[in-house]
């Protein structure tokens, strides 16, 4: 790997850190601005002043904001998310089981999705304009432009309701029967990806049509080369960055998904309880889901850019 | 010959105005809905919020054309009231969103040097929240009101403006009409104004209507949550909420307004697929 | 015995608007065994399209109406995909345009230049390999043996160009399609690249079509020219029968063109206060740390333009000679020197420049494409300087425009156009009209007949002669083309790396005593079919 490459990487990664410290004060900030006094909710109306006043300075309340963000942020970097006001625990506690839920969606999703969206994103790409595309882009338009929790209706009104196949509202608590986790699992999965599909298909489509357009391509034409060979070997090696920039943005669609499908399907993941969180206004909570949400989506975005640099011939030799 | 050749290229289709038929019957869709936003309350057959059928989640009948929702109110007359919520808080977002973006977008296009990354590197931290979460938030935050929801969704959905208008008011700050008005000596507002505004409003205006789309989604998932629209007031999304329970056996009520909302963004997608080439096309 | 054979070939095209024009109107044309034909025209003349029918290949939106194209017994308009895919690489063979955009650039260059012998299965690869190397001898490359290794960004232009005839050499085709293989070429590189096609061709007998705009170019190489406008044929002959006893008015109009007037009535240069003096200029792009540029464009300039005088800029792309303009302008401000007009100080940025200061020195740009705001009238563009300068408004403004499209040869009714609505002779009028507004003293002029085809470019360079005349205005003159800087200066700068290599009168250019001077004014084509032969070889500078 040459200078230049190392150089260009870690000014991503660089630029992620900073976004993120940004995204945390902006956390914060937004937290900050819930009226009342977080105290007096907590401890309720017949609490004894003294009570009060020991509660505030036992979590730091009495200090300026600017120093309880630096507090916070300090616990951050030791994995320290703070203690959820609704039931006194340690945040990092409440989330770890149900992160690893969410990742489990998310991943299954990926793995559902992720083949699937590129095979017919290329294939619609290079037969552009037939009934196939033409059918594929339609769908696609039509999942891109409703809102997620319809897809998720629309799925359970099919699904559950007219064919019978699978439970509707319901996350079954049953894990020792593989058929019974896959049926499960399968309504959001399939709400997900239908949704993360349509993102990628579109544009992992957009970027081999791009490619095809060079003249590079053309010219491959011109000394005979069949459509295969001109997709395979001449616009597909230089789609690369642009595909899995692609698939990074459509996977980040994900985190947005993932909230409303997990609310409907009553999922035990992280954005469900962040859901909850919010309508008992458990600060910590909130903070430490949020962070984690758009730790996720830099890592996404970091991941795309770096790909795009090393897939770039010009910087790669 | 070349007379007539040049009169007969002036009429709209060979001007590059050529409209589809799609085009015609999303722009008449979107017309409804927009006159509805307006109307809507007034030609309701029945009050949105009082209850008239004694069963709830009727079925569809004359008397009430969509059925009746969760208590047995009308369902039209509630996606009709329905309809003001969703179009006008996600019309003042976008309209908000794409002022600011595109101002910004232009001056920093413009200025460049410190002014661009001082403005790109903010909007790219706010754009690396995830959109619902910021929502999510926001709302747990200061609670959910109209004016909040426009504020959440115009910032949620101004760098991404922002980026597409500053791209576009890049490519035209290097072309050397502007180098010239430069070299003339004339000042930064005209040369927003009248150098690059005009020659970025077409894809500006057509990538509006795609952030529409987003937001209309945005605030029907927020409405889901429960952090959208606050009862008694309903806007679609929190319409499908309301009725979520009659999900399981396909109540037209969870249905019809997911279907209004369908409608509107299919059309909006359609309609600017459908633009002419010339509007929608980045400038050459 | 013909190689090749169209007969009465149209192509229909549909435009963006979806209107339907045929863009080849009935062309036949025959071509022999190892016969090297020109196809010579401006643009839009359909010269690339018959070049590519040749191929059985339509560039999207255009179809073959009817005709047909006979190469080698096969009718490449009417045979089947899988047979026309056949015959190309191995009988028909492409040299692009733009090498740079034809080469994969994810892929070495050798497997692409045997990407043909693959796809056809015509050898083993380490025999085609082999055959590469041997051509890339033939085309004269530096280091034939490891060339093949470099990934296309590593090698220069010439090189590409040459590599992309490897590519189309290494299938021994019967025909090879040039389509203007050295436009994108600066003059130097391109007699090196041209003397390689020329050899390759000729000692494999190949027959070739050379598509260009470039009539002495094509001169070198073409056995037979064929003279397209507007999609048909004008006149077809040898070489030297359209050189020198073409019949048709636009084969002469073209040839006429090439040798514009020399300018007439120059004024005798003055000792008094020049028009715009440069003085020890240096400029460049990206600012460092210690407040000096990180790319130099321009060290130490200096140059003087006197009163109703001209002063020609020439150099190849890199020169620097765009950037004097900018820095000229005030658009780039130079770091160090000093830029005088008629004696009088002028700031280094143009935003520090007094109205005054600014309306006297006017720019003029290369493409009037991208010169004019499609947004805005003709009217509004050239009323704006009127308004900003003068203060003029209303009926007042509108008369000045008037005048001032008259002073350019326009219609008056154009001033209700947009600039899409022109053609490029036009949009260069409008273009000069906008300077004029300003009642300027001195115009640079960057490139302003590069982009526009001969005949339009020597009307607007007469076009300029007869304002200056006129308006006693004083041009800077910047072009990498050697006529038409001949044919308007009084003086030539030559400008490489930068720097300024040498100042001449433009009558005296043959008295050149740097030795790139001397090479630059060799390597101009001439139109004379034996020049690229009397050539000597070039010794590396």
């Amino acid at each position: 790997m040459n200078p230049q490459v190392l150089t260009l990487i870690l000014g991503r990664i660089g630029v992620a850190v900073v976004t993120l410290l940004i995204v945390s004060l902006i956390v914060f900030a937004a937290t900050e601005m819930l009226p009342g006094d977080v105290v007096q909710i907590l401890l309720g109306q017949a609490a004894t002043p003294e009570a009060v006043a020991g509660l505030r300075q036992a979590m730091n309340l009495d200090q300026p904001a600017i120093m309880r963000f630096a507090g916070w942020l300090g616990g951050l970097a030791q994995g320290d998310l703070g203690h959820s006001y609704a039931n006194r625990m340690a945040v990092a506690e409440l989330i770890g089981g149900r992160l690893a839920n969410t990742l489990k969606l998310a991943a299954l999703t990926a793995g559902f999705s992720v083949p699937i969206a590129l095979m017919l994103g290329i294939t619609t790409a290079i037969w552009r304009g037939s009934l196939f595309d033409r059918a594929v882009s339609s769908i696609v338009v039509a999942v891109i432009s409703v809102p997620e929790f319809l897809v998720a209706t629309l799925a359970v009104l099919v699904f559950a309701v007219w064919l019978g196949w699978l439970p509707a509202l319901s996350f079954g608590g049953d894990t020792s029967d593989i058929w019974a986790v896959l049926r499960a699992y399968a309504m959001p999965v399939i709400t997900l990806s239908f949704v993360v599909s349509a993102q990628m298909i579109r544009m992992t489509r957009a970027a081999v049509i791009e490619t095809l357009k060079a003249p590079y391509v053309e010219m491959a034409f011109l000394k005979g080369a069949s459509r295969s060979r001109m997709v395979l070997r001449h616009a597909l090696p230089n789609a690369i960055g642009p595909i899995v920039n692609a698939m990074a943005l459509s996977l980040s669609y994900l985190l947005g998904g993932v909230i409303i499908v997990e609310t409907i399907f009553n999922y035990p993941g992280i954005a469900k309880l962040m859901v909850d969180a919010v309508s008992t206004r458990d600060l910590p909570l909130i903070q430490g889901c949020a962070m984690i949400f758009c730790l996720g989506y830099l890592t996404l975005i970091t991941i795309a850019d770096v790909v795009a640099i090393l897939a770039n011939p010009r910087l790669r030799h | 010959m070349s007379q007539a050749l040049s009169l007969r290229n002036l009429s709209p289709r060979n001007m590059g105005w050529h409209v589809s038929p799609v085009g015609v019957l999303a722009a008449c869709v979107i017309a409804f809905w927009a006159v509805m936003a307006m109307v809507g309350p007034w030609i309701a057959p029945h009050p949105p919020g009082q209850i008239v059928d004694y069963d709830f989640f009727g079925p569809l009948s004359a008397e009430y054309p969509l059925g009746t929702d969760y208590l047995g109110r009308d369902m039209l007359s509630r996606v009709l009231a329905g309809a003001r919520f969703t179009v006008g808080i996600s019309l003042a977002a976008v309209m908000l969103a794409c002022t600011a973006g595109i101002v910004l977008g232009m001056a920093a296009a413009v200025l460049g040097g410190w002014t661009d990354t001082a403005i790109s590197r903010v909007l790219d931290a706010v754009s690396s929240i995830p959109s619902k979460l910021f929502g999510l938030v926001v709302v747990a935050a200061i609670g959910s009101s109209i004016p909040v929801l426009i504020g959440v969704l115009a910032v949620v959905y101004t760098p991404g403006s922002y980026r597409f208008a500053r791209a576009l008011a890049v490519n035209v700050n290097t072309m050397d009409y502007v180098t010239v008005a430069r070299a003339r000596g004339e000042r930064t507002a005209y040369l927003i104004r009248a150098e690059i505004m005009p020659n970025i409003l077409g894809p500006v205006l057509a990538d509006m209507g795609l952030r529409f789309v987003f937001i209309v989604l945005m605030l029907s998932g927020l409405s889901f949550l429960g952090l959208g629209v606050q009862p008694p007031n309903a806007d679609w999304g929190s319409l499908v909420r309301e009725n979520m329970g009659g999900l399981s056996f396909g109540a037209p009520a969870v249905i019809m307004p997911s279907i209004a909302i369908a409608t509107l963004t299919i059309s909006v997608n359609l309609l600017i697929d459908n633009l002419p080439t010339r509007i929608r096309d980045r400038s050459e | 015995m013909t190689l090749a054979q169209i007969r009465d070939l149209r192509v229909g095209a549909t435009t963006d608007s979806g209107r339907k024009v045929q863009i080849i109107r009935g062309v036949s044309l025959d071509i022999a065994p190892g016969e090297i034909v020109a196809l010579i025209g401006e643009s839009g003349s359909g010269k690339t399209t018959i070049a590519l029918s040749l191929m059985g290949h339509c560039r999207p939106g255009c179809h073959i109406a009817s005709g047909s194209v006979m190469v080698d017994g096969v009718d490449m308009a009417t045979a089947p995909e899988r047979q026309r895919a056949a015959l190309r690489g191995t009988t028909v063979a492409y040299v692009p345009q733009s090498a740079a955009a034809a080469f994969n650039p994810a892929t070495r260059l050798i497997d692409q230049v045997i990407e043909v012998a693959r796809i056809h299965d015509l050898m083993p690869m380490d025999q085609a390999r082999a055959k590469a190397v041997e051509v890339f001898r033939a085309l004269a490359l530096p280091d034939p043996e490891t060339i093949g290794d470099r990934y296309p960004h590593q090698v220069s232009g010439g090189q590409l160009q040459r590599l992309a005839a490897a590519m189309a050499l290494i299938g021994d085709p019967k025909l090879v399609i040039f389509d203007e293989p050295t436009t994108a070429l600066d003059v130097t590189t391109q007699i090196e690249v041209l003397r390689a096609f020329k050899s390759v061709m000729k000692a494999g007998g190949m027959a070739g079509v050379y598509v260009s705009h470039d009539l002495a170019v094509v001169a070198q190489i073409a056995d037979r020219i064929v003279v397209l406008k507007g999609g048909e044929v004008q006149e077809e002959g040898t070489a030297d029968q359209i050189l020198h006893r073409a019949t048709h008015p636009y084969t002469k109009s073209l040839l006429a063109a090439f040798h514009p007037a020399p300018r007439a009535t120059a004024v005798a240069p003055s000792k008094t206060v020049a028009a715009l003096e440069v003085q020890n200029v240096t400029a460049g792009y990206g600012m460092g740390r210690d407040g000096q540029p990180r790319k130099i464009a321009l060290e130490n300039v200096s140059c003087r333009l006197d009163k109703g005088r001209n002063l020609g800029v020439i150099g190849e792309s890199g020169s620097g000679k765009s950037t004097l303009a900018r820095a000229i302008a005030g658009l780039l401000p130079p770091v160090k020197g000093r830029i005088m007009l008629d004696g009088h100080l002028m700031e280094p940025s143009s935003r520090a420049r007094s109205k005054e200061d600014l309306r006297r020195l006017q720019i003029v740009f290369q493409l009037a494409d991208t010169a004019l705001n499609p947004a805005q009238s003709v009217g509004d563009i050239i009323g704006r300087p009127l308004t900003f300068y003068h203060g003029t408004k209303g009926a007042a403004r509108q008369a000045r425009v008037a005048q001032l499209l008259d002073m350019v040869r326009l219609p008056q009714a154009m001033r209700h156009r947009l600039p899409g609505e022109l053609s490029g002779g036009q949009k260069q009028r409008v273009n000069l009209a906008r300077a004029l507004a300003a009642d300027p003293e001195v115009i640079l002029c960057d490139e302003i007949t590069s982009a526009l085809d001969t005949v339009v470019a020597a009307s607007v360079i007469e076009l300029l002669k007869d304002l200056q005349r006129d308006l006693n205005l004083s041009y800077v003159f910047i072009s990498h083309d050697l006529s038409t800087v001949e044919a308007i200066c009084d003086e030539v700068m030559v400008m490489h790396h930068g720097r300024v290599v040498e100042t001449l009168p433009a009558d005296r250019l043959t008295q050149a005593r740097d030795p790139y001077s001397k090479l630059l004014f060799s390597s101009v084509p001439q139109l004379d079919t034996g020049w690229l032969d009397r050539m000597p070889l070039r010794a590396a500078i």
